[in-house]
């Protein structure tokens, strides 16, 4: 993040405006990833005229970054209709697809409308890998395709890769393709919790030994010696900063008007088919409660070593059921970079639960359900 | 002398924050934050209004400076903004085509 933009983050953070915000345009999918958390039926997605009005409120309330995601974007067939009504707005529009339908054709129009970047999720440069992930036979050899076309456009283009057991091994594979098409690549190792709440899928993530690989390989963390470092002990400013910018700066809005703090953090604090966004944005008592959140607040967490530099994320732990308790993913995450168990494992040995596993979770948390379309709202 | 006209460059992203425009550019995705009399510059360059009917009418009167001053001074910052493709100029009256129908002010909340 530039200098400038921390600033304008920081601006936005004091007038409680919510810069950034990501908008899953459907659920429904044209792959069939075997990690994925969404469910892919349509159970009421928000209608043309509803996206625009919302687009519309977004943009009065001050958002900068516009995410549009899902499911696969390019399913819906008023895509390109709410695009430009994105752009007429001005936002900085990013857009997240497996790109299986873009062709010359929609590359052109994306560059035309002035889209600042597109993220595209490639699993592995092995078509018998990365197509055993999507379920799709060819959809490898379709998402590097457009690509191309992308490129050809001049588009601004990430791959984005998630680490898994099944390609565990073909991150520097797919590196060496990002590289070879002239386009930025990301790893992520976490694997997030079905939105019903199954932990089921959690199984496919990154084992300690890939995790201990990935994080003492230079080409992805720079000076492993001071990556892996035992943190030092927290300041009292550590302990009063925020945990993230979920409900700070940014938000979540899913095909069905739910806003949520983040795509990763389900707490359902309002629908925009009832209540302006900035309303809710503003006013929602469980998004002031995350607001309210400091480290300090956190249940295990304050007494951590890891705490000052943990990758702790309160949705993940809201998906444990408690959002100020730890998140197991990052306890694993931590104690694979360092060696050093995090407060929660040690808690958990004591308490005999597997130090890794955490608590199941509860599918009551989660909200996917749709509500009937506000008439007035819809054209 | 030939008049000079600005228009918003449509490629750009942008919105204004507590007053403040900040400007994206759609070359390299560079972020910019515009000044006071930039961002009215930004504001009311509408393709066809000429540079100096927005400084007599909306500069001038807003910093109560000089007109051949400020104008000159106007188009030194709209020859710059222009060079990060944030504003075209032309001598010609410029055609606006992705703005919103009846936003009056482009990337400002409302």
């Amino acid at each position: 993040m530039s200098a400038l933009m921390q600033e304008m983050s920081a601006k936005a953070l004091k007038l409680n405006i919510p810069l950034s915000v990501q908008i899953d345009l459907t659920y429904r999918c044209n792959e069939r990833c075997v990690h994925c958390y969404l469910d892919h039926d349509d159970h009421g997605e928000m209608t043309t005229a509803e996206i625009k009005h919302l687009l519309d409120e977004m943009a009065d309330a001050g958002v900068f970054i516009l995410t549009l995601s899902g499911g696969e974007i390019f399913l819906r067939k008023d895509f390109f209709d709410l695009l430009e009504h994105a752009r007429r707005l001005m936002f900085c529009v990013k857009l997240k697809t497996n790109a299986v339908l873009i062709r010359e054709r929609e590359a052109a129009r994306l560059r035309d409308l002035g889209v600042d970047s597109i993220q595209i999720s490639i699993y592995s440069h092995r078509p018998e890998v990365h197509d055993a992930i999507t379920l799709i036979p060819g959809s490898l050899k379709r998402s590097l395709d457009a690509i191309r076309f992308l490129k050809s456009q001049g588009l601004k283009v990430t791959i984005a890769n998630v680490l898994m057991t099944q390609n565990a091994q073909d991150y520097p594979g797919v590196r060496a393709l990002a590289a070879e098409l002239g386009v930025e690549c990301t790893l992520d190792p976490t694997v997030t919790p079905m939105m019903d709440g199954d932990r089921g899928v959690l199984n496919l993530g990154a084992d300690q030994n890939m995790l201990r690989q990935v994080f003492r390989d230079t080409a992805l963390v720079g000076d492993v010696e001071e990556f892996c470092a035992i943190p030092a002990k927290p300041g009292e400013d550590d302990l009063d900063s925020t945990p993230c910018s979920a409900g700070h700066t940014a938000c979540y809005v899913s095909p069905y008007g739910e806003v949520f703090p983040c795509v990763q953090f389900p707490l359902p604090t309002g629908n925009v088919r009832q209540q302006r966004f900035v309303d809710i944005w503003r006013h929602s008592a469980q998004m002031n409660d995350v607001r309210s959140i400091r480290l300090k607040d956190l249940t295990t967490c304050p007494s951590c070593t890891h705490v000052s530099n943990c990758t702790r994320c309160p949705g993940l732990a809201y998906l444990e059921g408690n959002m100020r308790g730890p998140s197991s993913q990052d306890c694993g995450k931590s104690f694979a970079r360092t060696g050093v168990p995090s407060a929660n494992m040690l808690a958990n040995e004591r308490a005999g639960i597997n130090p890794l596993q955490g608590n199941s979770g509860s599918a009551s948390l989660v909200q996917i359900r749709a509500l009937p379309a506000v008439s007035s709202a819809t054209a | 002398m030939s008049r000079l006209y600005v228009a918003r460059n449509p490629r750009v992203a942008a919105r204004s924050l507590d007053g403040e425009m900040m400007i994206m550019s759609g070359r390299d995705s560079t972020l910019f934050t515009l000044n006071k009399t930039a961002t009215i510059l930004w504001q009311s360059a509408d393709g066809t209004t000429p540079l100096d009917e927005i400084v007599e009418h909306r500069i001038v009167p807003e910093f109560q400076v000089e007109a051949a001053e400020a104008l000159q001074d106007a188009e030194t910052l709209a020859r710059e903004l222009a060079s990060h493709e944030i504003l075209q100029i032309s001598e010609e009256p410029i055609p606006q085509r992705n703005n919103a129908a009846g936003e009056s002010r482009p990337g400002e909340a409302r």
